[in-house]
């Protein structure tokens, strides 16, 4: 079958093997070793590391998109948002009258606002499988429809970049609406419980850490799978020469469009995730702010790798983290300057650079070049 | 209604079409019919009234001084531009002026570009495999497996324009000769009804030249090839039949020695040269 063919794949065998190796070492720590052993990994850094990891997935629904497809989606942040706000309506109804006014079936907030029933749009969402139904519906729906329009048109580059920060702008500004029925400025939030399980608990916490690690392994196979199949190199084909491409017979815009749909529910995936491990989903996630710096992570980490979108989403979110704890202000500008820095010492990001250190290695070994057909960049 | 049902039945013929079963109907006469074309760009008329006809299996070359409108009449029949007026048809049944690159390119109209465009982030093998002629929608090209048929037809051409130890090689350090043979690869792999060659010796060794001089009259027959060039000694090598193109029209047509005795042509292009 196409998904298995890159199991076959030295690269990503060593990713797949990693990621595990990483997931079960993080469980060990936190289970086996006693809390007050300085290799003890805390239920606090599990659940940070879970959300490192929504966001890595984020970054390889980016990459397919932008490292082989040429599309430089600006507003990916958009359809995480959208996957995350799905999740955080299944996690609102799961609270039920457990609410601050104790209503039986409406949010807090909408009792704050004086409704007395619920909007249509929050019909079915106290099921588990309408909400994951969502999760991939809803981003994919709105990035089939925005991108049905955009690459009929022939929108490309700089102008199609600027449609998609426009595209998570507005959302936002919707978002913040109280009468959208989303909680407004502060979101959804003091969610309880998941599928029955008490989310503030460590296991839930690990058990999702688990889940979202597991997510990224299927989602980083699913999109390796597809820039491995001819339809990647059809991919890179349009990238770089678009109406080449055409004239072979290859209908570009379904190409696009049919990659962007597939990247707009990965990225869904990833903030269903995102959402009941931080607890909160709010309209910030729609700023264009974030949208352009899950594009800084995937560039640090090297385009059209994957595994580069992954190690640069993990690096500067693991960066963030730090540096907000030690001095908060400055975390833009070394943002800035890594950027910068990396651009201009680094074009190709981490993975080029891991990718020349692996290139002199195997020639000072002198070995002949082994047979995977990677697509060079 | 039974009409709707036959342009949908239609619809479907094209997608898993491989030209050599091409629809294409040259019962009545010529492959290619241009007719009373024109077209402006910001009120520069590129091409003017352009009447041009190509029959089944005819190599033609084309030639014509710097801007006289040749590449653009390829863009026309490609579909990259569309012409201000006038008609182009492929056969009798096709209308190209109503259909898009793709579908053009997918009815069995190959090119090649004047500046060699090969993908050159891929390997020579792989912008040979993404020619082939084979259904290309999404799901058939996801899920195509390479199998030894395929392997074999493109070794077949790798041998063919002489790329057969390059073909792991990025496309992208060929040499402008080297990338203008594997856009001839890619043609021959697209199995096209016509070929649309734009300057395809441009860059090329004398026995380069040569050799793609072969290449191109062994297609002639099977397939029907226009040429545009600028080298005289190649189009020589290879005419029978030269349309000369100048301000956008066709300014004579016939032999290579006809044309070349013309007076006019003499006078607008020849004469520059000789
Ligand atoms: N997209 C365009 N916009 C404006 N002008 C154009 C465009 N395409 C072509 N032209 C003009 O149309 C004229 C014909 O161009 P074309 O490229 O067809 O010439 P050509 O015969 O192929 O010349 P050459 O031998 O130099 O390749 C030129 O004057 C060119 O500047
Ligand atoms: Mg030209």
């Amino acid at each position: 079958m196409w998904l298995t063919q890159p199991l076959y794949e030295r690269s990503t065998r060593i990713f797949l093997g990693v990621l595990l190796l990483a997931m079960s070492l993080v469980t060990l720590l936190h289970l086996v070793v006693p809390a007050d052993h300085p290799l003890h990994v805390s239920a606090y850094t599990v659940n940070l590391l879970g959300k490192y990891l929504s966001y890595a997935l984020l970054a390889v629904a980016v990459d397919l998109v932008w490292g082989y497809l040429g599309i430089l989606s600006l507003g990916h942040g958009a359809f995480f948002a959208l996957g995350g706000y799905a999740m955080g309506m299944y996690l609102m109804r799961q609270i039920g009258d457990r609410g601050v006014y104790g209503h039986p079936e409406l949010p807090d907030f909408m009792v704050f606002l004086n409704w007395d029933a619920l909007p249509w749009y929050w019909l079915g969402f106290d099921s588990f499988w309408f909400a994951a139904l969502m999760v991939l519906l809803v981003p994919g729906l709105l990035a089939f429809a925005f991108g049905y329009l955009a690459f009929r048109s022939r929108v490309t580059g700089v102008y199609l970049s600027i449609m998609t920060q426009a595209l998570t702008f507005a959302l936002m500004l919707a978002f913040f609406r109280n009468e959208m029925g989303f909680g407004g400025n502060n979101g959804l939030t003091d969610f309880r419980d998941m599928l029955g399980f008490d989310l503030r608990t460590d296991t839930t916490r690990l058990v999702l850490f688990l889940v979202t690690g597991l997510a990224l392994a299927i989602g980083y196979l699913i999109c390796r799978a597809i820039v491995t199949s001819k339809l990647g190199r059809v991919c890179v084909a349009c990238r770089d020469a678009e109406a080449r491409t055409r004239f072979l017979g290859y209908r570009v815009e379904r190409v696009q469009l049919s990659v962007f749909v597939v990247s707009a529910m990965l990225a869904g995936v990833a903030g269903a995730l995102y959402v009941p491990q931080v607890g909160i989903i709010n309209p910030g996630e729609f700023s264009p702010l974030f949208s352009i710096e899950i594009v800084i992570w995937v560039a640090l980490g090297g385009r059209a790798t994957l595994y580069g979108a992954v190690i640069g989403a993990l690096l500067v979110n693991y960066a963030k983290t730090w540096f907000t704890g030690v001095m908060p202000d400055a975390w833009l500008f070394a943002l800035g300057a890594m950027f910068v820095l990396v651009t201009v010492l680094l074009p190709r990001g981490i993975a080029g650079l891991m990718h020349n250190l692996n290139e002199r290695r195997r020639r000072v070994k002198d070995k002949p070049q082994d047979d995977q057909q990677e697509l060079p960049v | 209604m039974n009409f709707f049902k036959q342009l949908v039945d239609r619809e479907r013929v094209f997608d898993f079409m491989v030209p050599q079963q091409s629809p294409v109907d040259v019962r009545h006469g010529p492959i290619l019919y241009l007719e009373d074309v024109s077209v402006s760009f910001d009120g520069f008329r590129a091409i003017n009234k352009l009447n041009l006809t190509i029959d089944d299996g005819e190599l033609r070359c084309i030639i014509g001084p710097n801007g006289a409108g040749k590449t653009t009449m390829m863009d026309i029949i490609t579909g990259k531009t569309r012409p201000d007026e006038g008609s182009v048809w492929f056969g009798s049944r096709h209308n190209l002026l109503q259909m898009n690159e793709p579908d053009i390119a997918s009815l069995g109209i190959g090119r090649k570009f004047q500046k060699p465009t090969v993908f050159e982030a891929l390997t020579v093998f792989q912008n040979l495999e993404l020619a082939r002629a084979t259904n290309k929608s999404i799901l058939p090209t996801l899920t195509e497996r390479m199998t030894g048929e395929i392997q074999d037809r493109i070794d077949e051409v790798l041998l063919l324009i002489g790329l057969k130890n390059l073909h792991r090689q990025p496309a992208g350090i060929l040499s402008h000769g080297q990338k203008q043979w594997l856009e001839i690869g890619m043609l021959l792999m697209q199995k096209p009804r016509l070929l649309l060659v734009d300057e395809p010796v441009a860059g090329m060794t004398e026995q380069e030249m040569e050799r793609t001089a072969e290449l191109l009259t062994g297609l002639a027959g099977q397939q029907s090839v226009v040429v545009v060039e600028h080298d005289m000694g190649f189009v020589r090598s290879i005419a029978r039949k030269v349309t000369v193109l100048h301000q956008g029209s066709v300014l004579a047509e016939g032999s290579m020695d006809q044309v070349s005795s013309d007076p006019r042509v003499i006078e607008v292009y020849l004469g520059e040269e000789a």
